[in-house]
């Protein structure tokens, strides 16, 4: 006979969806825990969904939010479309507004609310400029209109280099030192696991494609909330970087994350949903 | 290699610089993270030039200047100030990495970066042991 079960089962569940989008099929993963405001959560370049297992499984938040967090084609368990191994993975600011809106799409989600991280808190800068009215609220963790380079990615994809691990190198001085040593470590083996050339073609939309700095003026904040939170470690999108932003923007609003870097929901979530629960809060006050 | 090193006193970082062999070789995770690191890596710090030869992630040689013609792989070079903010005991916030300073080109990085860039976790934790900590031991166990 079988014994009780023991096991620590998380609510998360993920499951695969079919969706089109600009003439590719696309298998696309994603995760959810929840019920309520549908909240869609981006992970950061050559990352996945699994950078969110903090916040999917934080019953302050899921009590009254649904979230969902997918995985970029080529990232996590989605797969790349067909004829990748033909071709140069780059993610632009058109592609990447339109899987998110054909994801929101895919879903039926009703004005969700989309907080994104990195070249996810880039995007939502492009998403209020594109779709407002489809938007509850946007959220920009580590949020910038543009960077500066400080390496050459390059070094991210080449075949005497371990693409995995200068990766992990590359972005391990981004999470605050005080990171718990677990979470520090779960947060560098996603990097050590995305695909060949995956990371340095989205560093092509953060550093490039992406620069929306001419664009800021444009943001309505009256049709759609604009949250911006940056941990102080942050390096690749300070503070200051943030702050810029908010000047650019009337009536964005910004929280500068304290002990906290570049993945502030993967390097330390307990921090991190601290510093998110106020926003959540004001969004799901005000319906 | 010869060369002997300056530990005066006042002189926090060549110090260090002196017990990094040791500390590097009684760190099992560094030396499996460098087990094919075949280097040599020239830090200018200041006026002050030292030379590391690194082979299979052990400190293996250290010389310290001046040099008429060092030769080395690569070279990390900066003030002297500039390399007592990066190895402080807890660095504040845009001090705590060396790809903060060479973003703000603050420390520079020259020659065949290979070696630095395809052992950028071994070479981050071999600056973690120069952090100026009362009992030294190398970061991230």
């Amino acid at each position: 006979m079988p014994g009780a079960m023991t096991a620590a089962i998380e609510p998360i569940v993920g499951r695969y969806l079919h969706l089109d989008d600009a003439g590719r099929h696309y298998r696309i993963y994603f995760e959810s825990a929840g019920e309520g405001i549908p909240l869609v959560c981006l992970h950061t370049a050559g990352s996945d969904t699994r950078q969110y297992r903090g916040l999917l499984n934080a019953a302050a938040v899921t009590g009254r939010f649904r979230v969902i967090a997918f995985d970029l084609p080529w990232h996590g368990k989605s797969s790349p479309p067909a004829g990748w191994e033909r071709e140069e993975y780059r993610l632009t600011a058109d592609s990447y507004t339109g899987i998110v809106m054909a994801f929101i799409a895919a879903l039926g989600l009703e004005r969700p609310v989309v907080m994104g991280c990195s070249i996810g808190g880039r995007v939502v800068l492009h998403l209020a400029l594109r779709h407002a009215g489809a938007f509850r609220a946007l959220i920009g963790l580590e949020s910038s209109a543009h960077v500066d380079p400080y390496y050459d990615t390059g070094w991210l994809h080449r075949p005497d280099v371990h693409g995995g691990e200068v990766a992990a190198g590359v972005v391990s001085g981004l999470i605050a030192p005080q990171a718990p040593p677990s979470e520090r470590w779960e947060t560098l083996w996603h990097y050590m696991q995305g695909g060949p050339g995956v990371f340095k073609g989205d560093l092509y939309f953060y550093g490039i494609d992406g620069d929306v700095r001419a664009d800021l003026g444009r943001i309505d904040t009256a049709q759609c909330p604009l949250y911006l939170l940056t941990g102080e470690y942050d390096y690749s999108c300070t503070p200051e970087d943030t702050l810029a932003v908010a000047r650019a923007v009337p009536g964005a609003q910004v929280t500068i994350m304290k002990q906290l870097g570049h993945f502030p929901m993967s390097e330390n979530p307990a921090l991190f949903i601290s510093y998110l629960e106020p926003v959540l809060g004001e969004i799901a006050a005000r319906g | 290699m010869a060369g002997a090193i300056d530990t005066s006193p006042g002189r926090g970082i060549a110090a260090r610089m002196a017990g990094l062999a040791e500390m590097v070789s009684r760190d099992a995770v560094l030396l499996r993270r460098g087990r094919t690191l075949d280097t040599i890596c020239q830090l200018n710090i200041g006026d002050e030039t030292f030379l590391l030869r690194i082979l299979d992630g052990n400190i293996i040689g250290l010389r310290q200047g001046p040099f008429v013609t060092p030769s080395a792989d690569f070279a990390i070079s900066g003030d002297a100030a500039i390399w007592q903010r990066f190895l402080a005991a807890d660095p504040p916030p845009g001090d705590h990495d060396i790809f903060a300073f060479v973003k703000r080109g603050e420390l520079l990085v020259t020659g065949d970066l290979h070696p630095l860039m395809s052992h950028l976790l071994y070479f981050k934790d071999l600056f973690g042991c120069l952090r100026a900590r009362e009992a030294s031991r190398c970061p991230g166990r």
